[in-house]
């Protein structure tokens, strides 16, 4: 699973147990820096209780979450907030503020981070919501939306401080295949524009794979394959085959 | 057996719990003294707690001090002193009724409205959205309705004794045919500074405690509609109780 390119998060062992159910049991996993890698698995397997460790939302009960060469499991709140500023997060449910509009959702971070003019804040708010194509619908609040616009919306809010990592947690699920397609197609784009490391949990095969670099597939609580997306297509491993190609409704041979 | 082990756990669920709520409570704190003070938010939920919440304490007040003239004239009558009403009615309102039956509706009005709020932004992954932008959910959620409660229920229970009194003056005076002359200056005797000083400060402790159960609960609301619904119940039932207990001990600690 080792790659020459540089990396930015690192996950060592980490075990997680809710109560007596163990969900995570020792995954490892380098997420290299400025790609898009999609991790895959059944559901409920803990791919976004993973997802969520990287960022410390959850702590581990044991192993190493190492960002840029800092531990999370060692840091204390105050450092963590630090850590989170090279974040930004795309909820399954985009995690709009219902009592906000698209555009107060969007220029929220900006206005709490960072010390601009409202007119400034105004501009870059702006830019970013016609780059996802909601130009015009900074006065609706979320209740409004419909489930891809959410998405979009979301995406905005994570990209408008520019984050040096994005995570997406099942950014299409409820979504018809076309909208499913062009959120894809939009992160793509992002990722192209603006060059972030982007950790994408999703099931959606084979949709995820022409746009990610890597692909690691979660099973049983540990990662058991990690490859480049075209590589990962061709894998012999008999688990992986049967559940990509059980979601891709054709059969594949054995190798 | 099963049975023993039955009230163990009870137990020490019930232990957990009240540990979890006083971290909760001690880290609340703890956010409360750090900038940025979030000014807006406060008076936002002044309105919510304070305004919103005036209607409903000033129709209870009223009618409770009516009651009171009312079942304090009969009593007093018997000994020939119905002078006296005026006192007796300022006194049980200052010292008691205004401070127990005000936080009751705050709970009531505005706490359950707190931890809904709080609850609904946990399930839908809104406050994880704040955590991942480097706010501090508790700071920004939390101490402004605690700062809130705590400037607005001393005030609504202010409202409460003086709208009570006057609704024992029209019932006594009025209706009943006391002299008005009476009803005051036997107010002005019989209440003394420590009566109003701890009504305020009851008002003050149970400001705290309303926000501090409600919010608790909507913060740890399990990841569900029906959790959503539980902890809306058992923050009122558990407030209301918190009141009347600590105001025993309070009262018997000032007495």
């Amino acid at each position: 699973m080792s790659t020459s390119l540089p990396i930015i998060v690192k996950l060592v062992e980490v075990e997680k147990a809710f109560g007596e159910q163990s969900v995570l049991k020792g995954v490892t996993l380098d997420i290299p820096k400025g790609k898009i890698t999609t991790i895959i698995g059944p559901s409920g397997e803990g791919k976004s209780v993973m997802l969520k460790h990287i960022i410390g939302l959850i702590r581990p009960d044991r192993g190493k979450i190492i960002v840029d060469g800092i531990d999370l499991t060692r840091i204390n709140d105050r450092e963590l907030n630090d850590i989170r500023k090279k974040f930004a997060m795309l909820f399954q449910s985009a995690a709009l503020f219902d009592s906000m509009n698209v555009f107060d959702n969007v220029a929220f971070p900006l206005r709490e981070k960072r010390r601009a003019a409202e007119q400034e804040i105004s501009r870059l708010v702006q830019e970013m919501l016609d780059r996802v194509e909601l130009g015009d619908m900074g006065h609706k609040f979320p209740a409004e939306l419909s489930g891809g616009m959410k998405k979009r919306a979301g995406l905005a809010r994570a990209l408008v401080m520019r984050p040096e990592i994005i995570l997406f947690d099942e950014p299409t699920t409820g979504l018809d295949p076309l909208m499913a397609h062009a959120i894809h197609k939009l992160i793509l784009a992002m990722q192209k524009t603006f060059g972030f490391t982007g950790i994408m949990v999703s099931h959606q095969i084979p949709e995820i794979f022409p746009i990610s670099d890597w692909v690691a597939m979660l099973r049983n609580g540990k990662i058991i394959a990690m490859s480049p997306s075209d590589e990962f297509q061709q894998t012999a491993d008999p688990v992986v085959r049967e559940f990509i190609s059980v979601n891709n409704g054709i059969h594949l041979a054995p190798v | 057996m099963i049975l023993l082990q039955h009230v163990g756990k009870r137990t020490l669920f019930l232990i957990e719990e009240m540990g979890a709520m006083f971290v909760f409570l001690l880290r609340t704190f703890g956010w409360l003294f750090r900038p940025p003070v979030r000014i807006a938010q406060i008076i936002k939920q002044m309105h919510v707690v304070g305004f919103k919440s005036s209607f409903v304490v000033i129709l209870t007040a009223l009618f409770t001090g009516m009651v009171l003239a009312l079942q304090g004239y009969y009593s007093l009558r018997k000994f020939g002193s119905e002078g006296l009403l005026g006192s007796a009615v300022a006194i049980s309102m200052i010292r008691e009724l205004g401070p127990v039956l005000a936080s009751l509706m705050v709970t009531a009005r505005a706490g359950s409205a707190m931890t809904a709020e709080i609850g609904i932004m946990r399930i839908t992954e809104q406050i994880d959205a704040l955590e991942t932008m480097a706010i501090n959910s508790l700071q920004y959620l939390v101490t402004p309705k605690v700062v809130a409660s705590l400037i607005s229920v001393p005030l609504l229970v202010a409202m409460f004794d003086v709208v009570g009194i006057w609704g024992g003056y029209l019932v006594g005076v009025k209706l009943l045919g006391v002299s008005g002359s009476s009803y005051w200056s036997s107010i002005e005797s019989a209440v003394e500074w420590k009566d109003v000083y701890g009504g305020i400060l009851k008002s003050i402790s149970f400001g705290l405690i309303v926000s501090w159960i409600c919010c608790y609960k909507g913060y740890y609301t399990r990841m569900s509609s029906e959790g959503l619904g539980k902890a809306t119940t058992e923050s009122v039932v558990l407030a209301a109780v918190l009141i009347l207990v600590w105001d025993y001990f309070l009262t018997s600690v000032l007495m």
